[in-house]
């Protein structure tokens, strides 16, 4: 099939149609809106379900009862109203019913702003929602990427009966790209044993998140637990770029991690031996590459668009084999391949400390230009 | 002729109930409203394409006690979720049970918004005027000078408002065809507290848009009497603020005839 040009929002809407999503549930807000707009027209065109709900709050759980059904559904929104899903996410991983969510983060906290930002990492990565669960979180870092990890999310999220994110920024979401569009799937015409359709002709089926006996919680908790451990063991998704003999390494998903590989490309191009990781699945985190780079490496250096969220990961992963060093921009500001190309320079060219926090000597370089 | 056989079955567990005994009260009326719900679901031979959506509160374990599937909701989330099922199950019978802290307090938005898309699922509201399961807390249908748990004075609407008349609101709404408001408290009334969730079944069945029966209901335990105390109490505080009646019938609606 042709590559065509495709705007991130509406290829994953379109993406997520060809993955045979039978219900979308959404709400309006920039800079996701285009994906609700899509669905409405390309929905109802296919006689397949789409509600725009009261709020994120009945969004989601339109989309939980749907999933109750063992149908394929999804929804959508941007950062202050993934806050508002939070409630139904949780009981979606208590009930373990699979849903797919797409975050097209915007800059916060709070209202923030509309402009690309990766503030939600913590909030998605390492759960918002009460209890005990981690979702799947995928993060494409170009059209064509959102595209087949979206196709992906569904089938992970069915297979593990998890929550699977794609989790992007506002400029992914918003820029066009050429990408290629697989073709359309068809239905599900067969629905998992623990789908509540009606119990014709069977015992009936309870879909719930409710353990009130704490042993039977437990063994709930359990089972989910087992379950990540498969997702752990299988699902580890990241690209390496230049790894083979790098010295130092960047590490950052998405966004920041494109503009890194375009700052690695420059330092390559100057005769720096730097390489890119670029964690696909943020969840579950590809800490082993990380641990069996940091005994090859003289140097990490995490860039994102947050105060720092996966450098924690990052941290846990290194271990203190290796220095690690920070670079970001916030709030919806874009890091620029020329500012990443200058902390790489710079750890190339001055002993690198292992001293105190990478934030903290993140924040001092900031206060003190060189 | 065995005795046996000169027996005739007079009365019987619905098919739809399980056999389960219910965590329920002394004298609580959701066994009625559940009952009432069970013998119209067998009578209109629905049972197996009956999906209820519980909520949180006393009906949170409504799903032990039907024999159908079932959903739980988040609290007050039932109407989004049943939305979601019907949606993809038009079907089937979509049903939510709920109560006047989770319906009419934290589920405001969600109920409201169903009714307002005209979604083709069946509310029962059990109002008893007080948070139940979390031990008699004012609720959005307390009345004026009631007393409750976080009312202990009596609820004094300069602080703390007004009861919310929740059939009367949905019933403003193009979307909801029948919204009614029935009693538990007496025979008479059960009677015509099962004619009316007839209705609101028909209504769904027939794809003419939402309904809701709103059903007053007692709670003993929490108002502290004895329940033949607290049917009195309904009769004579609850109804005057509350009244019984039809508060929308869709004309459509009005020519079922049962």
């Amino acid at each position: 099939m042709a590559r065509e040009l495709w705007k991130g929002n509406i290829a994953i809407a379109e993406a997520a149609v060809r993955a045979g999503l039978e219900a979308y549930f959404g709400y309006p807000i920039t800079p996701q809106t285009e994906l609700l707009e899509y669905l409405s027209m390309r929905m109802p065109e296919l006689g397949r379900v789409f509600v725009q709900a009261e709020s994120e709050l009945g969004a989601i759980n339109m989309v939980y009862g749907a999933a109750c059904t063992g149908v394929r559904v999804m929804t959508s929104s941007s950062s202050p109203g993934i806050s508002l899903m939070m409630e139904g996410l949780s009981y979606i991983a208590g009930t373990e019913v699979p849903v797919v969510l797409v975050d097209v983060m915007r800059g916060g906290p709070g209202l923030g702003n509309i402009a690309p930002a990766q503030g939600d990492y913590n909030q998605i990565v390492h759960g918002g929602g009460h209890g005990d669960y981690r979702p799947i979180v995928l993060a494409p870092s170009n059209i064509q990427e959102a595209i087949d990890l979206t196709m992906l999310a569904f089938d992970l999220a069915e297979a593990y009966r998890a929550i699977a994110v794609v989790l992007l920024d506002g400029s992914l979401g918003q820029m066009m790209e050429p990408a290629e569009m697989p073709p359309l799937r068809p239905l599900k015409s067969t629905y998992p044993d623990w789908a509540v359709r009606g119990a014709i002709g069977r015992e009936r089926r309870v879909l719930s998140s409710i353990y009130l006996d704490p042993p039977l919680e437990e063994e709930a908790n359990l089972r989910i637990l087992r379950r990540w451990q498969q997702v752990e063991a299988n699902e580890v998704r990241y690209k390496g770029y230049y790894l083979e003999d790098a010295r130092f390494v960047v590490v950052g998903f998405g966004t920041a991690g494109r503009v890194a590989l375009s700052a690695v490309r420059a330092a390559r191009a100057e005769g720096i031996r730097v390489g890119l990781l670029r964690p696909i699945t943020v969840s579950p985190f590809p800490s082993r590459v990380l641990r069996e780079l940091a005994d090859q490496v003289e140097g990490f250096l995490v860039v994102e668009m947050n105060t720092g969220q996966m450098l924690e990961d990052v941290l846990r992963a290194v271990e203190g084999r290796a220095p690690v060093e920070f670079f970001a921009r916030l709030g919806g500001v874009m890091p620029l391949p020329e500012e990443v190309l200058d902390e790489i320079k710079r750890m190339a060219s001055t002993p690198l400390s292992v001293d105190g926090h990478p934030r903290e000597r993140w924040l001092q370089r900031m206060l003190q230009p060189a | 002729m065995t005795l046996a056989d000169m027996e005739t079955l007079v009365y019987a567990r619905p098919a739809s109930l399980t056999e389960m005994p219910t965590h329920y009260c002394p004298g609580c009326t959701h066994g009625v409203a559940h009952r009432l719900i069970a013998e119209v679901i067998d009578e209109m031979n629905l049972r197996e394409r009956t999906i209820g959506v519980a909520s949180v509160g006393c009906s949170v374990f409504a799903y032990n006690y039907f024999d159908f599937d079932w959903v739980q909701a988040p609290h007050g989330r039932a109407p989004a979720m049943a939305t979601g099922i019907k949606r993809v199950l038009p079907d089937r019978l979509v049903i939510t049970y709920q109560g006047d802290g989770d319906m009419a307090s934290i589920g405001m938005g969600e109920v409201v918004h169903a009714a307002a898309r005209g979604e083709n699922i069946t509310v029962f509201f059990i109002n008893n005027a007080n948070y139940g399961m979390t031990g008699g807390q004012m609720a959005p249908t307390t009345l004026p000078g009631q007393k409750t748990t976080t009312s202990p004075h009596g609820r004094d609407v300069e602080t703390q408002g007004y009861p919310v008349r929740a059939a009367e609101l949905i019933s403003t709404l193009e979307g909801a065809s029948y919204v009614v408001r029935r009693s538990l408290h007496d025979p008479k009334n059960i009677r015509l507290a099962k004619k009316a969730i007839r209705l609101a079944l028909e209504t769904q069945v027939r794809g003419l848009g939402f309904s809701m029966v709103e059903l007053l209901s007692i709670c003993p335990t929490n108002w502290g009497m004895t329940p033949v105390q607290s049917l009195k109490w309904l009769e004579e505080h609850m109804i005057p603020y509350f009244p019984l009646g039809d508060y929308k019938v869709h004309p459509a609606v009005a020519e079922i005839k049962v």
